[in-house]
């Protein structure tokens, strides 16, 4: 297969990389072991880690890679690093590279600050002279100067990242690999580290990010690919690769988990099928924040029925009604259905349900206040709303906000 | 293939994963020379006493060997020619055997015990093993000068053939970073490599002129097993150290084989060994972080 050349300038090339584990069935770690069974070869697994992955990442460009656990992104941020080596494929690096796969490797907890931070400087690809002279930048970033004596044993654990993070950013490479490393440390550090990301992407340092923080993807990165089982999903937008990753995550077969429980009613009309609609009429296991979406309901008369209600409740993990919809309130009469009519309800709105997965229940009654039950509905279907990051509410309407500047009075300004 | 090559042009450097051993030799010698002196710090600064410790081990053993084989079982024939400054040859093989002991046990675990710097880190991995090799230099440095000052204290003259010893001990180092790299790799695989080397070490000590003399060695068994024991690159490098350095008295390695051409084979098995040694790592590098 033909493909365009790769542009000269790129600080990464990735060309088609694949790499499979081979997991040993059963290990034998002793020669005892070898030497009692020395015909018996030992059987592999194979285990496809990488299938396939192709990206360009361009000079100053916060790049991205998303997965869920055991997806490969990290197998693919250690074969980057040369960690790893990969069975085909190629990889280029165009720059100096550092790697934060973890921070304060190779810290020794019986020496000082000082060793420590030479030793990791070294590792992370400074000259000893070049970590000696950044000692005290690091000592000063990581607020430990007074410290800078004890031995790390006697540090606590939060003074332990501050130090490993503050030698981490001291390497001035043209290409960082960044794992998960934000997700150690108290809220205040990890803005701390947001910043410190922020300003080497503004300063046009290329990063490659390894996370399952959508928030974080959305924020801070130009271009993510999100990787599943190994292989690549989709290579674009960072808010399209959050929305597929927690359809991914949530929406795997939303329809397995539930089966046709909990029905009530007289009978006189069953709900054939109960499904979950997008904009274009598509049945979706998950839906995006933000657009239309349609609950329908299929129900079949046995019996001539008058004025049928149908209503659909919404519920959420926790079986919290989030919403609750009927036919009454729009249409006060639906009309008459004949035995063996089927009628299609559907109920649409705007998605602001907040991230997370829900039950729709549909009951179906007769006239009047709706609690003379002819069927009730639930559990066959539940559906996932994906977002880029859940802020906590039940729901997320859009809510606009202003500041409004009202300037001091004489007196205030006095006062203070 | 035009096209192809045409495609790549200019896209930097290709990453191929990790290697034994590297372009930037810098880099390779700074990480080697500062994780060595760490475990050097750790171990000198690790208690109050602090060195003194780290040279207790060899004299203690010196201790009980020279009071044991000068005064109770009397196993050398002390009128042998080459018998003088006993002490201080039994006290320089001490010291060399624990460096290539420390060098070779030290670095069986090596690599598994750094898997946290193997998984998380590009390095050249052959970092790991030169750096207990030179850790294990740094100790053998300084026991050195307790030897040649005892030497000294003893009435051993200098002579212009202690310029050999630098090639005595190149020889030993050798030979030890051979194992190192050998027995490093193969414990990735095999963990009975340990139990195995502790036993190993121990049958060189005794098969090496540590506590008994050439001279009495050929002496109880005869020429040709004589012969086979000064193959052993141990004995050569023992023996001429104690030659060079204490006494002239004692046989050099070139009388004890007969001819100085049969030098050649401990040669040979050293260079083999450290060929071997290098290929096995060389070859188990790439994969070792997947491994461990």
């Amino acid at each position: 297969m033909p493909k365009a050349a790769y542009s000269s300038e790129a600080p990464i090339v990735v060309d088609s990389v694949s790499k499979t584990f081979r997991v040993p069935e059963e290990r034998s770690h002793t020669l005892k072991e070898r030497a009692l069974h020395p015909r018996r070869r030992t059987r592999h697994q194979s285990f496809a880690a990488l299938r396939d992955i192709s990206f360009e990442v361009g000079r100053g460009e916060f790049f991205g890679i998303a997965g869920r656990n055991g997806s490969g992104k990290s197998t693919l941020l250690k074969c980057l690093a040369g960690i790893y080596g990969i069975d085909s494929g190629r990889i280029w690096m165009n720059g100096r590279l550092s790697t934060f796969i973890e921070l304060g490797v190779g810290f020794n907890h019986d020496l000082a600050a000082r060793d420590n931070v030479v030793l990791n400087g070294i590792m992370m690809g400074l000259s000893p002279r070049e970590a000696r002279a950044r000692f005290d930048a690091v000592m000063d970033f990581a607020e430990l100067r007074e410290f800078e004596e004890l031995k790390l044993k006697n540090y606590s654990s939060g003074m332990h990242v501050r130090l490993a993070f503050a030698v981490a950013i001291q390497v001035d490479a043209e290409i960082l690999l960044v794992d998960e490393v934000l997700a150690v440390g108290d809220a205040a550090f990890q803005q701390k580290c947001f910043d410190v990301f922020s300003r080497m992407r503004d300063d046009g340092r290329t990063i490659v990010f390894v996370t399952h923080d959508m928030g974080a993807l959305n924020r801070f990165c130009h271009r993510a690919l999100l990787l599943e089982r190994g292989a690549p999903v989709y290579l674009g937008e960072p808010h399209e690769v959050a929305d597929r990753y927690l359809e991914i995550n949530f929406g795997r077969n939303p329809a397995a988990d539930g089966g046709a429980t909990g029905r009530h009613g007289d009978g006189e009309a069953r709900v054939l099928d109960a499904w979950v609609e997008d904009e274009d009429g598509e049945r979706r296991g998950s839906m995006p924040q933000g657009h239309r979406i349609a609950l329908k309901a299929l129900v079949r008369f046995t019996v001539p029925v008058e004025d049928p209600v149908a209503s659909v409740y919404v519920l959420n993990d926790e079986h919290v009604a989030i919403l609750v919809a009927t036919s009454a309130r729009e249409h006060e009469s639906s009309g008459h259905f004949d035995a063996g009519e089927e009628a299609l309800f559907s109920f649409s709105f705007e998605n602001v349900l907040a991230p997370g997965r829900y039950n729709p229940l549909f009951t179906l009654a007769h006239s009047g206040t709706g609690l003379d039950i002819m069927d009730r509905f639930e559990g066959s279907v539940s559906f996932v709303v994906t977002a880029a990051q859940a802020l906590g509410g039940l729901i997320d309407l859009p809510v606009e906000v202003e500041v409004a500047r009202r300037p001091a009075t004489a007196s205030e300004r006095v006062r203070a | 293939m035009s096209t192809e090559a045409a495609r790549y042009e200019g896209l930097g450097r290709p990453i191929r994963g990790p290697r034994a051993l590297t372009d930037d030799w810098a880099r390779f010698w700074h990480l080697t020379y500062n994780i060595a002196r760490n475990d050097f710090k750790l171990r000198f600064f690790g208690s109050a006493l602090g060195y003194l410790w780290q040279l207790m081990r060899p004299l203690l053993l010196f201790g009980v060997l020279y009071v044991f084989f000068t005064k109770v079982a009397k196993v050398n024939n002390q009128h042998a020619p080459g018998q003088e400054h006993y002490g201080v040859q039994l006290l320089g093989s001490i010291v060399l055997f624990t460096f290539f002991a420390e060098a070779t046990a030290g670095a069986v675990r090596s690599v598994v015990d750094r898997e946290n710097l193997v998984r998380k880190i590009q390095f050249p991995r052959l970092v790991i093993p030169l750096s207990v090799v030179l850790l294990a230099s740094f100790n053998l440095a300084l026991n050195l000068v307790v030897v040649l000052g005892f030497a000294l204290a003893e009435g051993v003259v200098p002579a212009l053939t202690w310029l050999e010893l630098p090639l005595i001990l190149i020889f030993l180092a050798v030979f030890a970073t051979g194992l190192a790299m050998l027995l490093s790799a193969l414990f990735v695989s095999f963990r009975d490599v340990q139990p195995i080397w502790d036993v190993v070490s121990q049958i060189l000590f005794y098969a090496s002129p540590v506590i008994i003399s050439v001279v009495t060695v050929k002496e109880k068994v005869g020429a040709t097993w004589f012969h086979l024991y000064m193959l052993n690159p141990l004995a050569v490098a023992f023996q001429q150290f104690r030659h060079a350095m204490i006494t002239h008295a004692t046989p050099s390695v070139g009388q004890a084989l007969g001819s100085w051409a049969d030098l050649l084979v401990p040669i040979a098995i050293v260079v083999a060994v450290f060929v071997l040694g290098f290929t096995v790592f060389n070859r188990s590098a790439p994969s070792v972080a997947e491994n461990l």
